[in-house]
């Protein structure tokens, strides 16, 4: 009776199985063209011949089952029909209307109401730039009001699919329709075989079997999320929404619109709005852009950052941070609204201290207290001239001292006599510290090379560098880690030289990086510190400082503290990069800082020594050298030593800074004196290098 | 949790081989193990099977292995490789060999070959590993796009280079690390199912979740691949296996395999016997690497 015409009745979604234009089904519906083509079948537009007098067009949703079981078909058919009686109740204007159902063996049919228009997924492809906010919500809005009618119907119906594809908007109107409903998923079961991509907008509990109406408010809120930020959720690792909120991708949005969506993307259903009314209030209220209705705040929240100068960017495929504030006074603009966390979830800071409000205010100069010139200045033990300056420091073994000097030799000197042992030769001056690791001594030079050699003075390995070397290698876990000027901090095989990574900043990098237990922390002249993660390289932080960062960073527990040649101290989460204090001393710095007993050790251009406590960035005392401080000071229970520009090493105490000793050099004292045993040993730009009883 | 410390840190020294046999249990006659573990270098041993319920093999799968002896002692050179295809009509087949054979030119090409030149220590061509098998894994993505339009494969590789592993990854092969005892799974699954078990809505009565991945190979013109570093110990065993593997076997039944065979044959065989006991739905595919024990230290 119902003659229909098939090229191919059996298989799904072929090319072939396409009803062609003029075909009729149940001698009452003539196929005009095809409206689009699903996973399951076509739609078809069509003339309903049954009222010849005028032009009727429906939508016909064809549905084929692929399953070659007979009995799992039919058991699929009757789904199916007892989904279509039940629509057929319903009565919306944001529904289209089903007028007729039948099945002709493998397919059935759903004839509905024909709406003329175009689906959001489209509409969003073919607009360039961002939807309207207000239309979009006015869309939303309207979906609410078909949710209400659905979800309060007996039994609630759940619309379950919704998503842009779903929602077709009414040729020349404002006016949205669902179609398709989860009527065609009666004939998904059974799929085999691995799928990429995600749904996107279903809800964690759809994949436990829970077909609740609250999942249409996140299916909703995903859907909003995606044609507010054209952030196809299909495309991404399921369910990242709350790395990613809408106003960090379209910063025109109002906060209240993104709050709103991000409540109904909350992945315990208990935390959404718990009906589709509630969230349409909350959709009224925030294009009316009104601001007294407040979401609630259901969630963890985020502590608000400890304010500062400097934020913070948590590094990922992101638009630029927000701009510092410019009064020190007001805190930064959240980057993410105040009721959700941002992706690094705040570190509560772990020794019961609130982060400072505001950075400690300097202290005021206080009055010089200058100890008087000793007379008794102190011999050294032994002291050995090379060819040139010595501008760095030392390391110690068991038996020798090697330090890096400008006529381009490591020397390896015995410790208790100075006595010459070795030297290499590079072609470049050394800058810094020789690493000491079991048998290896790596350092760099400014031939721009890395070198290992060993404690006898055999050449292991080189590391070429596109510039000079100026960072001390910091070396653990087997990998060697230093920066060069070629802008870079490489990550190297400590046996064999082989780099395993490298990390561009923007600047020399001359900071000797400090290994923690998952990030490498350097600094760069570019001015940021990174926080860097260990196997891979990958920036996880970086924050910024006015200027270059050209000392070594240094680690207590989870702090890290950096000096900037902005005259700053900053103290700073570990994990997170997060600006814990700052301290501003009188000038810049260009040391390192040095932690000993939870206090900050750290020279300054403006010629003092600073004692600095590391958790509340407290000035304990600081002492005035007289002279300008550019290197990293020596710390031993008892005494701090440190040198300066004016030629001078000192020794204070440390608990209270009474003057122990000076001992004078010809020439300024740029490196770090380094104590072990009771000697300190100390390089000076007179060419020497001098041990002196601590 | 010291997760790098594990990663890089330095094994202890092992017992000279006479103290061992004090100390070590009673072993069986026939069965003469050296309980200090096997010969120093990297053992092998690989094997792919097709199950119980699948019409074609879709994994695929690689290892290369080389030890180059220099004055100062020996280094271990290898490269593993698993892929599980997907996509009908022998597309994933097609797919996971192509990926495996592109990925392992590029780095043989890069890495090897550039290893075995005389100048090695001041090789020119120092391109950091991680980005070099960033790079493999890339124009592994490549070829299958341009290639198998509807072929997918997940891809895990590993590059030995004497003690440490560098492992390029994505999908849902997994690679794992069983040392001391313990097993480690290194890589993370880019799975649906993963992903709600992260947000705690995981679950063993999850619908339509079942292989269901976010990335994989060919799935896009640019994809983001996960990297890692993990030391390799004396006696630690690296494993590289596709899901028809781990997710027939519970993690228990894995570990007590590991810990029990003297050999990667037989992990492999046992593994593999275990997966196809439990119905063997899909292809299972493993790769077992052990480090033997450390070299006696050759004078400098």
């Amino acid at each position: 009776m119902a003659a229909t015409e098939y090229l191919n009745p059996d298989g799904a979604n072929n090319d072939e199985n396409i009803l062609p234009k003029g075909a009729i089904l149940q001698n009452r519906y003539e196929i005009v063209k095809v409206l689009g083509v699903g996973g399951m079948g076509a739609v078809y537009l069509t003339r309903d011949l049954r009222f010849s007098g005028v032009t009727r067009m429906c939508a016909i949703k064809e549905m084929i089952s692929s399953t070659p079981d007979p009995q799992v078909r039919r058991l699929a058919v009757q789904s199916f029909e007892r989904e279509a009686n039940l629509l057929v109740q319903l009565n919306h204007i944001g529904i289209p209307s089903i007028s007729d159902f039948f099945t002709e063996s493998v397919r059935s049919y759903l004839v509905m109401e024909y709406v003329e228009g175009q689906n959001l997924e489209d509409l969003l492809e073919s607009t360039e730039g961002m939807l309207d906010e207000k239309t979009v919500l006015s869309w939303a809005i309207q979906i609410c009001d078909v949710l209400v009618y659905l979800h309060t119907q007996e039994p609630p119906v759940v619309f379950r699919d919704l998503k842009p594809s779903n929602i077709m908007l009414r040729q020349q109107s404002n006016k949205v329709a669902l179609i398709d409903f989860g009527i065609a998923k009666v004939f998904e079961a059974g799929q085999k075989g691995t799928m990429i991509g995600t749904e996107g907008y279903s809800p964690p509990e759809q994949y436990k079997g829970i077909a609740d109406p609250r999942g249409d408010i996140y299916a909703l809120g995903a859907t909003l999320h995606h044609l507010l930020t054209k952030r196809d959720p299909r495309l991404e690792p399921p369910f990242t929404f709350h790395e990613e909120p809408p106003r960090l991708l379209n910063p025109n949005l109002s906060e209240e619109t993104n709050n709103v969506i991000m409540k109904t993307l909350e992945y315990e259903p208990d935390k959404r709005y718990q009906s589709a009314q509630e969230m349409k209030n909350a959709l009224e209220s925030a294009l009316r852009g009104d601001h007294s209705q407040r979401p609630q705040s259901q969630t963890t929240g985020t502590q608000i950052l400890s304010p500062s100068a400097n934020p913070t960017t948590i590094l990922r495929d992101q638009p630029p941070p927000p701009q510092p504030a410019a009064p020190p006074q007001q805190p930064p603009p959240a980057p993410y609204p105040p009721n959700y966390a941002p992706p690094h979830p705040q570190q509560p800071y772990p020794y019961g201290y609130p982060p400072q409000p505001y950075p400690p205010q300097p202290y005021p100069p206080q009055a010089p207290t200058d100890e008087p010139d000793l007379d008794d200045s102190i011999l050294p033990i032994w002291n050995f001239k090379c060819e040139d300056e010595v501008r760095s420091s030392a390391s110690i073994g068991p038996q020798n001292i090697y330090i890096g000097s400008y006529d381009h030799n490591v020397y390896a000197l015995t410790k208790h006599n100075g006595e010459f042992q070795w030297k290499y030769p590079t072609d470049g001056g050394i800058a810094a510290r020789p690493c000491l690791y079991k048998d290896l001594l790596i350092f760099g030079s400014e031939d721009r090379i890395a070198y290992a050699i060993t404690t006898q003075g055999r050449l292991m390995w080189t590391c070429p560098t596109e510039g000079r070397i100026r960072s001390s290698a910091a070396v653990e876990y087997d990998h060697a880690f230093f920066g060069s000027d070629d802008y870079r901090v490489y990550a190297v095989n400590a046996q064999t030289g082989r780099v395993i990574w490298r990390f561009e900043t923007m600047g020399p990098v001359r900071s000797s990086p400090k290994i923690g237990d998952e990030l490498v922390f350097v600094g760069s002249e570019d001015g940021f510190l990174y926080g860097l993660d260990l196997a891979n390289g990958s920036a996880r932080w970086k924050f910024k400082s006015n200027r270059n960062i050209t000392g070594s960073p240094a680690l207590f527990k989870d702090i890290v503290i950096a000096a900037s040649t902005d005259w700053n101290v900053y103290a700073v989460d570990a994990k997170t990069g997060y600006s814990i204090w700052q301290v501003r001393t009188g000038q810049s710095i260009i040391s390192s800082p040095v932690i000993f007993n939870e206090t900050i050790y750290i020279g300054s251009t403006d010629k003092h020594l600073y004692a600095i406590d590391i958790k509340t960035g407290r000035i304990r005392w600081k002492f005035n050298a007289g002279s300008p401080i550019v290197s990293t000071p020596a710390v031993t229970e008892e005494a701090v030593y440190f040198g300066t520009m004016a030629g001078e090493l000192f020794s204070i105490t440390r608990k209270d800074k009474k003057l122990r000793w000076k001992f004078k050099t010809d020439s300024p004292i740029p490196g770090s004196p380094i104590v072990a045993e009771g000697i300190v040993y100390i390089g000076s730009m007179d060419h020497q290098v001098y041990a002196l009883p601590a | 949790m010291n997760i790098f410390k594990r990663l890089f840190s330095q094994p202890k020294p092992q017992p000279t081989i006479i103290e061992a046999a004090e100390q070590a249990a009673p072993q069986s006659e026939t069965n003469q193990v050296d309980p200090a573990g096997l010969p120093p270098g990297l053992h092998v041993a690989s094997l792919s099977d097709i199950g119980q319920a699948r019409q074609q093999n879709e994994d695929s799968l690689l290892t290369l292995k080389a030890a180059l002896q220099y004055d100062y002692g020996q280094e271990n050179w290898g490269l593993f490789i698993v892929a599980d295809g997907m996509g009908g009509h022998q597309q994933g087949e097609i797919a996971s060999s192509l990926a495996v054979r592109v990925a392992a030119a590029h780095i043989i090409e890069n890495n090897y070959l550039p290893y075995l030149e005389p100048a090695r220590q001041n090789s020119a061509n120092n391109l950091p590993v991680i980005e070099l098998l960033q790079d493999a894994v890339k124009k592994a993505n490549h070829a299958v796009v341009e290639n198998v339009p509807d072929g997918a494969t997940t891809l895990t590789a590993a590059l030995i280079m004497g003690n440490n592993a560098y492992l390029a990854h994505i999908g849902d092969t997994r690679a794992y690390l069983f040392k001391d005892e313990q097993l480690k799974q290194i890589t993370q699954d880019h799975s649906l199912a993963q992903r709600l078990e992260d947000l705690g809505q995981g679950g063993p009565d999850l619908v339509n979740v079942k292989n269901v991945l976010y990335r994989a190979i060919g799935q896009d013109s640019s994809i983001e691949i996960d990297t890692y570093v993990q030391h390799l110990s004396p006696n630690a065993t690296l494993l590289l296996c596709s899901d028809g593997l781990w997710g027939a076997i519970t993690e228990q039944a894995l570990i007590q395999t590991l810990k029990e065979a003297t050999s990667p044959r037989e992990i492999c065989t046992s593994l593999v016997a275990q997966a196809n006991q439990q119905g063997g739905h899909d292809n299972i595919t493993v790769i077992a690497i052990t480090e033997g024990k450390e070299a006696s230290p050759s004078s400098t």
